[in-house]
């Protein structure tokens, strides 16, 4: 078996998806056990470390250092791990990424751990139990790479990864080019982020069960034939962004993802194959662009709630992020022969809010009408023509305006007319 | 103390109640209050929406009538807005490439109104009375952006005769989210059922909370599903001076 490309065909916007993730309650109830589990997992190996907050802040200072040498630590790893016997690819993007992994592993058996960076590619995992016996090639992610080494680190759950280390052919490990790390010594911090705020099974939290390390092909350390694809495919846009490239700081722990009350209800399909849940919405539009419907969609598949990063271990403002990218949605369609429907609304109401007599002339329209459309004390379905707000009153009942807004009450008070 | 007013368009047009009880209770605290007739929006629904530049227009607005040398203090009772002046404010110049807005933003006095009493008055208790059941929601901005903390809580627990239940689940969201709610309807309906459902296992009469724009989400699923649950912005219940 030979890895190949999952084809790729077009994906819904993320609200069409989530519609059909909530329309399945059995595995709704299985996603938010699972999810709860995970998230006081998380909870309870966080709260055991006094000084969490100043690990989080050493984790964000490594990143945030790391990404702004990032050139100069990257020629620091190649050298490294060629010193150590290692073989270094890059790759531009996704195609070229599958097209080395391809070339290197042959036809043969082949066992592809699961990572994400595997799936941003469109490589699949391969089960391990029944195909370890006749593989002979591996392929895997990576979780940290040591500049100054040139070493590889994996921490793992079960170990998928680390069986790819004892197979007899080569061993192909992909990674972004962002998931550098300068020295052992930064790695340190991460070896406590990274599992606490993973929340996983195993080592009750607080560290990974399969922490796996190897230097090139060095004899006694490593694979046989080592090689690293490192994988550029919109990286190096994303941090020419001054807002959006704090998204590459990730560590892929998920922490976000396993707070975030989208996911919890939806799942990780509406988020598309790069990553799921927070993370996934401000990585993916910067990484493939917002030219698609759908990931043009995944910035506004937020409430904004911000308790993704009140959790994130190398405080990432995923809100921040997505308020940004927002910003380029809208961008991208401004300049439209004909107005979207929302910017003509946008406008509109920016244009009467910014005078205060044109502000006055909607609020006592807009409370005529609204009053019109009033049932008992609440607006209680709204003609589908009403777009955007009839989706609101589907489930939901409209707040009435009072027949007097709050200034025409100041107004009458004595003294109130004035500034 | 002279206390300047920014009611919030949402609360202007939907619930001038609010604007009306923070008024009556700054007064009998002994306060000033003055409704700078100028506002409007704050521009947070723009900004939110990715119409940055509208949103500029909005905050360039915002702080003509509200900055200045003289800037004077101001109160709002809704934390999104307070949250956006201060948090998003500086954000919106820098897309902008506006430096004068920068500055402006940095003199603006802006208070949500828990923070305005507990920690420029100094006061929990102000002289309230509500003897009802009431649970509090801490909304996404108050608790996140703001990180009011307890403070609401600590200015409901001082009103006489007022039981207050704690909310399970309490810092989960409503699924409100602005322009969310309709873009992702599904998904927002999903959320404010788990919200109302705790919201009625706590058998409080008033669900209270800090911003009217959340409370209008989870009070439009309470009257949908004829819950009998009122929802009430704090100003309101600390307005409140029932003697009955
Ligand atoms: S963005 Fe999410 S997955 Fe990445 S480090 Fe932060 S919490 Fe973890």
């Amino acid at each position: 078996m030979t890895p190949s490309a999952t084809p790729s065909s077009p994906r819904p916007r993320f609200a069409d998806a989530a519609r059909e993730a909530l329309a399945d309650p059995a595995s709704r109830g299985e996603l938010r056990g699972s999810v709860a589990a995970v998230r006081a997992r998380r909870a309870a190996a966080v709260a055991e470390l006094p000084d969490w907050g100043e690990l989080r802040a050493a984790g964000s200072a490594v990143r945030e250092r790391t990404l702004l040498n990032l050139d100069a630590l990257l020629e620091d790893l190649e050298r490294a791990v060629i010193e150590a016997g290692g073989i270094v690819h890059w790759a531009a993007d996704a195609a070229e990424a599958r097209r080395i992994v391809r070339g290197l592993v042959g036809a043969g058996e082949v066992v592809r751990a699961d990572a994400p960076v595997l799936r941003e590619i469109g490589l699949t995992a391969t089960p391990l139990p029944d195909r370890l016996p006749a593989a002979r090639a591996g392929v895997c992610g990576i979780d940290f790479m040591v500049a100054e080494t040139g070493t590889m680190v994996l921490l793992e759950e079960t170990g998928a990864g680390r069986a790819c280390l004892a197979l007899p052919g080569p061993l192909v490990a992909v990674a972004g080019i962002e998931q550098v790390v300068p020295t052992w010594r930064d790695l340190e911090v991460f070896l406590h982020l990274l599992p606490r705020s993973a929340g996983g099974p195993g080592g009750a939290g607080r560290f990974s069960p399969a922490v796996s390390t190897w230097t090139g092909s060095a004899p006694g350390d490593g694979p046989g034939e080592f090689h690293l694809v490192l994988l550029d495919n919109g990286r190096t846009g994303t941090l020419a962004d001054e807002v959006g490239r704090a998204a590459l700081r990730c560590i892929g722990c998920a922490a976000c993802v396993h707070v975030c009350p989208v996911y919890e209800r939806v799942g990780g399909a509406p988020y598309g194959p790069v990553r799921a849940g927070p993370i996934g919405a401000i990585l993916t539009p910067q990484l493939r662009g917002v030219g698609s419907a759908a990931n043009a969609s995944l910035p506004f598949a937020s409430t904004l709630c911000g308790a993704c990063a009140e959790v994130c271990p190398v405080g990432i403002d995923i809100p921040e992020i997505l308020v940004h990218l927002r910003g380029r949605v809208v961008e991208s369609r401004r300049h439209r022969p004909v107005p979207t429907p929302e910017l003509a609304m946008m406008r509109t109401v920016a244009w009467t809010l910014s005078d205060r007599r044109r502000y006055e002339t909607a609020l006592r329209r807009g409370t005529r009408w609204a009053r019109l459309l009033a049932r008992g004390g609440r607006v209680r379905r709204l003609p589908g023509v009403l777009g955007l707000l009839g989706r609101w009153t589907d489930a939901r009942d409209l707040p009435v305006p009072p027949p007097r807004p709050f200034r025409a009450w100041w107004a009458d008070r004595p003294g109130g007319g004035a500034r | 103390m002279r206390v300047a007013l920014f009611v919030a368009c949402f609360n202007d047009a939907l619930f001038p109640g609010t604007g009306r009880a923070v008024t009556r209770l700054l007064e009998r605290l002994g306060h000033q209050v003055v409704f700078p007739a100028g506002q409007s929006c704050c521009g947070q629904v723009h900004w939110t929406s990715g119409y940055q530049r509208e949103a500029a227009d909005l905050a360039r607005g915002f702080a003509a009538v509200f900055g200045g040398d003289d800037a004077p203090v101001v109160v709002t009772p809704s934390a999104s807005c307070a949250a956006t002046v201060r948090r998003d404010y500086p954000r919106i110049a820098r897309a902008a490439g506006d430096a004068g807005l920068a500055r402006d933003a940095e003199g603006l006095r802006v208070h949500e109104l828990s923070e305005f009493l507990v920690d420029v008055l100094g006061v929990t208790d102000v002289g309230a009375r509500f003897p009802h059941r009431v649970t509090y929601h801490p909304t996404c901005h108050a608790l996140r952006a703001l990180e009011v903390g307890d403070r609401p809580r600590r200015l409901l627990r001082a009103v006489r005769d007022l039981e207050l239940v704690e909310l399970p689940e309490a810092g989960e969201c409503c699924g409100f989210g602005g322009a969310f709610a309709m873009k992702n309807a599904d998904v927002s309906v999903a959320m404010v059922a788990d919200k109302v459902r705790h919201v009625r296992a706590t058998a409080a009469d008033v669900v209270c909370a800090v911003d009217n724009s959340c409370l209008a989400h989870i009070g439009g699923a309470l009257t949908r599903l004829r819950a009998g649950v009122r929802t009430m912005h704090l100003a309101e219940i600390l307005a409140e001076t029932e003697t009955v």
